[in-house]
């Protein structure tokens, strides 16, 4: 049974479609190893044993009438805990929503679901996807499975570990600034932010809704890719989902080659912040796609520098507005209602008990952005800035030639848990080279390339590309992936120390 | 709560020019929620037509109803307004129970329809125009009742219920700009602006309007300036004046408390007021300081609306008749005079009467009925005309029956009410009453012959050409046939027995 989790999701897919293996075995085999390790590892909000098991048993009854079953039909996901799950509890790491179970599914649970895809249970993450490192969950941290004393990124920290665990084969994850891809990178997986608008944001809880991005996280590109396929398509129920067909992105995943192509280093994600082993792994990937027939030229996007300040501006004002909803009137916590108190007594009592610190903050922050006299310099500034960094982009992918765009996801590995927890701005870092392309809404990945020297914690590569061409994200990552397998030997997961 | 004493409206307007704005919210007729599929029928059980979306549960997201939005655009083209070529929705930002998302998605800066005016008539047939500051979409709240308190306020009561029924219903809100220079007439000028924005509204099709029913709302914004001078005075907010006449009551009431607070050297409070419809009079509520702050931001969960301009002139093309110059229209083809034309208008008949053309019946006859013994059961009854138990087809009928000859006016009253009974169609109401004229001409000959045998006296004063006597004879054959001969036909048979020229 050990085997079956070390599998990639495609070769589950693969096994069970010819019977080599049924989904109930795989769906078992993860599931026990969830029981051997998430006590450790803390990946898990929520295990929904018997949901999975029926789902499970419902895809061998289908094979079994010979039923065609889909790409990905029997293997396992963690889902993060943002997506509304019909009947089972959806908290976003809040203590403000304990207790919730929804009574609908998001689009994204649903496309699963149909896809046949075994939902295993709902993983942690940072309250309402504010953090980077999974610590701002009220559930209590996730341990990075390389060393579980260290943060496995955030806000998807439950999905990254679960993936670098062998919990689970595939994962969804969410990046408004990065909470999909700075996960990824200090884990040492793959994890992918479609073009904002391709992955239907209905059922999925708002933190920042003009950022908010649901997208894959596996442990290669193409299963990255199959997920993909399957969560991506226009919904009618998202007014900003993209009504065009999903760019081929399988297709891409199994030809990987970046021969003939133009990739660009970003000019400003280097310098006084990061790591040097860091920077190491990024310059060997660099030479690598040399090596692989593409051409690399540096390209400035000034307005890169200013795009965390915008950034959290943008974020928090959205999130202040759409928090309020938690009220404690219609569902989740109550707190101090005991007859004698208003309304506004009980929502300010649920509010201060029921939401964290960086939350407050955040709420705070936009509270005050969006108010009328501070709207325009900060609010409105921002959005500015935000016309700014797209225009950057559109220069690189335009007069610049460029295909795509190459940077460290992360300015460091992973840190110990504890050791940013009060310093919200060395928090805030993290997301540094990430959250330009939130702002801009194109697509970006982030896959392992290689473990930094002074600390043995893997190192991401960030891959960019222009919006609608997720693609090409695929296609320069399953090229980077194949050389750097080839050169290693082995896939780096492999390097993680046993649980 | 100190009272003012009132001062005289006469003595008000001696020293005072008023400025008003009027803030109407019109629900939209749309068969579904403005964000969501959700059904708009009234009169569901409480919190029975609502979703993820229009409760707001975490992850729900809102979609645009395009009727809505096609509903916001007829009635900016009516208002004479430009439509925007481009516009966002915004959210505006407040906590209220009843409030499931704790934000009101509406528009801010960009509203849909801006710039326009709406002409109305006072009941003197005096033209006023009033302008048009804007048209925006948004969505109703919720519906909270307050249980316990004296008033139905909250200030009292010891829990309220909520129902989301009505959180998401499409609104659209009209703002005017100040409408200066009405002087003594601004209560009549906000009053029939607010009724023919009714009338413009239920022709566009787009609602109901029922002020009743809360389908149409008004704010009335009020303030006073010394005569002759320009800057606006502070105002008040008189909110959900819900009957014309109480738009009406509500700027004269205004205008009264603000002279009397201004001239005994008080100043005016920015504040919200509450209307009282039993004494017409309005009360302090929320003090409106400039710390409120909605904090507006662009809706990031929708997209921009982008009125096609092909699209937008389709629809101007396809706009009704306004209501004021179909009025003026119909009051001329009528024949009748401003003053009766206002009367139709008051009953709520014209399209009544134009239904009753439209079925047949020529004008005079049309109007004749809706006005008088519609009108008068109608009263006695204490309901509006349109919620009476008769169609206009039913009407018409009764008009042609009469036309030709087969019923008279009293019967025909009698088939009215017969109808009104539910006794069926008018011809089931005349066959089961046996209403109709006796135009049997043997049977009608025969009540003639025995009234002219005695009546012989009579009938001697006529052959001798006392031919004004006849009506006695007319009298004793309609009593005879109990009412149901045709009056002019009986005269011509006497007379034509008798052997006299008519």
């Amino acid at each position: 049974m050990t085997d079956l989790i070390k599998l990639t999701a495609a070769e589950i897919a693969a096994k069970i479609a010819s019977g080599e293996v049924t989904a109930v075995q795989v769906t078992e085999a993860h599931l026990a190893r969830i029981e051997a390790v998430d006590e450790k590892v803390n990946a898990f909000l929520h295990v929904d044993r018997e949901g999975a098991l029926a789902q499970a048993r419902a895809v061998d009854e289908k094979r079994a009438r010979g039923e065609k079953l889909g790409p990905l039909a029997g293997v396992p996901l963690a889902l993060k805990d943002i997506f509304t799950t019909k009947g089972i509890p959806t908290t976003v790491g809040s203590k403000i929503l304990e207790g919730w179970i929804p009574p609908y599914d998001a689009t994204l649970t649903r496309r699963l679901k149909e896809a046949d895809v075994v939902i295993l249970g709902k993983t942690n993450m940072d309250e309402f996807a504010m953090g980077s490192s999974t610590e701002n969950s009220a559930y209590g941290p996730t341990g990075n499975p390389w060393d579980l004393t260290k943060i496995p990124g955030g806000s998807g920290g439950g999905s990254s570990a679960a993936l670098a665990s062998y919990e689970a084969p595939l994962a969804i994850g969410t990046d408004t600034g990065g909470s999909i891809r700075q996960p990824a990178a200090v884990t040492g997986t793959v994890g992918v932010k479609p073009t904002y608008g391709a992955v239907s944001r209905y059922g999925m809880v708002a933190f920042s809704s003009s950022l908010d991005q649901g997208g894959p996280c596996a442990r290669t590109v193409l299963d990255a890719a199959l997920l993909h396929e399957v969560i991506a398509g226009h919904d009618p129920l998202d007014s900003t989902s993209i009504d065009a067909p999903v760019p081929p992105v399988v297709e891409a995943a199994r030809n990987g080659d970046v021969k003939g192509m133009r990739v660009g280093v970003v000019k400003q994600f280097r310098g006084e912040g990061y790591q040097a082993g860091v920077l190491q792994r990024f310059d060997e990937s660099v030479e690598l796609l040399k090596e692989l027939g593409a051409e690399v030229v540096e390209v400035d996007c000034p307005s890169f520098d200013l795009a965390l300040a915008a950034y959290y501006l943008i974020a928090p004002s959205e999130c202040s507005s759409n928090l309020a909803r938690f009220d404690a009137m219609r569902y989740g916590l109550r707190v101090g209602d005991d007859g004698t108190k208003s309304a506004e007594e009980v929502t300010a009592l649920t509010r201060e008990a029921g939401f964290g610190d960086e939350v407050k903050r955040r709420v705070i922050l936009g509270t005050y952005a969006l108010s009328s006299g501070y709207y325009d310099a900060y609010y409105g500034s921002a959005q500015k800035v935000r016309t700014l960094i797209t225009r950057d982009f559109e220069k690189a992918f335009g007069e610049g030639g460029v295909d795509v765009l190459i940077s460290p996801t992360t300015p460091t590995t992973a840190f110990p848990i504890g050791e940013r927890a009060d310093d919200p701005m060395a928090m805030y870092l993290a997301d540094l080279c990430t959250i330009p392309t939130n702002l801009a809404g194109n697509a970006a990945m982030s896959l392992p390339c290689g473990l930094a020297p002074e600390d043995g914690m893997p190192v991401g590569l960030q891959i960019i590309a222009p919006a609608m061409a997720d693609d090409r994200l695929y296609r320069v990552g399953a090229a980077v992936e194949a050389a750097f397998n080839a050169r290693w030997g082995h896939a780096l997961l492999e390097e993680a120390p046993a649980l | 709560m100190t009272v003012t004493e009132l001062v005289s409206y006469e003595d008000a307007l001696a020293s005072y020019d008023p400025v008003m704005g009027l803030e109407v919210h019109v629900e939209l007729g749309t068969k579904t929620k403005m964000f969501c599929g959700c059904s708009t029928e009234l009169g569901a059980e409480p919190n029975s037509q609502t979703c993820p979306t229009c409760l707001g549960l975490p992850g729900s997201l809102p979609v645009v109803n395009a009727v809505g939005v096609e509903s916001a655009v007829k009635i900016g083209l009516a208002l004479h307004c430009e439509i925007a070529e481009w516009c966002r929705f915004a959210r505006k930002n407040y906590f209220y129970p009843d409030m499931p998302k704790n934000f009101q998605t509406s528009q801010y800066d960009e509203p849909i329809a801006f710039n326009g005016y709406l002409d109305v008539q006072l009941e003197d047939g005096e033209v006023f125009r009033v302008e048009i500051e804007r048209a925006h979409m948004e969505e109703d709240t919720g519906k909270s009742t307050h249980v316990g308190g004296a008033t139905g306020r909250i200030h009292g009561a010891s829990h309220s219920l909520l129902d989301y029924n009505r959180a998401g219903i499409p609104l659209i809100e009209i703002v005017t700009k100040p409408i200066e220079g009405a002087g003594e007439r601004a209560p009549e000028v906000a009053k029939a602006y607010v009724a023919e924005l009714r009338e413009l509204i239920k022709a566009l099709g787009v609602s109901e309007a029922r002020m009743e029913q809360g389908q149409m709302r008004c704010d009335v914004n009020l303030s006073l300036r010394p005569n002759g001078t320009k800057e606006f005075g502070t105002r008040s907010e008189t909110k959900n004046v819900n009957s014309l006449r109480s738009v009406e009551r509500a700027a004269r009431f205004e205008i009264q408390r603000h002279a009397a607070v201004l001239s005994s050297g008080g100043t005016i409070v920015q504040e919200t007021r509450h209307f009282h419809e039993e004494d017409g009079s309005t009360t302090a509520g929320r003090i409106k300081d400039n710390a409120e702050d909605y904090r507006y931001f662009p809706e990031p969960d929708l997209v921009p609306v982008a009125p096609a301009r092909e699209w937008v002139e389709e629809l101007r093309k396809e706009l009704p008749e306004l209501p004021r110059v179909r009025r003026n229209r119909l009051r001329e083809e009528w024949g009748v005079s401003e003053h009766d034309m206002q009367s139709i208008l008051n009953a709520g008949a014209v399209d009544l009467i134009v239904a009753t053309i439209d079925a047949g019946a020529d004008a005079a006859s049309a109007r004749k009925w809706w006005m008088g013994e519609l009108a008068r059961r109608a009263n006695e009854a204490g309901t509006d005309l349109a919620a009476l138990e008769i169609t206009p087809e039913q009407v018409a009928r009764v008009c042609a029956l009469v036309a030709e000859g087969s019923l008279n006016d009293k019967l025909a009253r009698q088939v009215i009410e017969g109808v009104l009974a539910g006794e069926g169609d008018p011809d089931a109401v005349v066959a089961g009453r046996g209403l109709a004229v006796v135009s049997d001409e043997g049977a009608l000959g025969t009540a003639v012959d025995e009234a002219i045998a005695a009546n012989a006296g009579i009938a001697d004063k006529i052959r001798s050409g006392k031919v004004a006597a006849a009506g006695a004879l007319v009298g004793a054959v309609m009593k005879a046939t109990r009412g149901q001969a045709d009056a002019a036909r009986v005269r011509e048979l006497i007379l034509e027995k008798l052997g006299v020229e008519g």
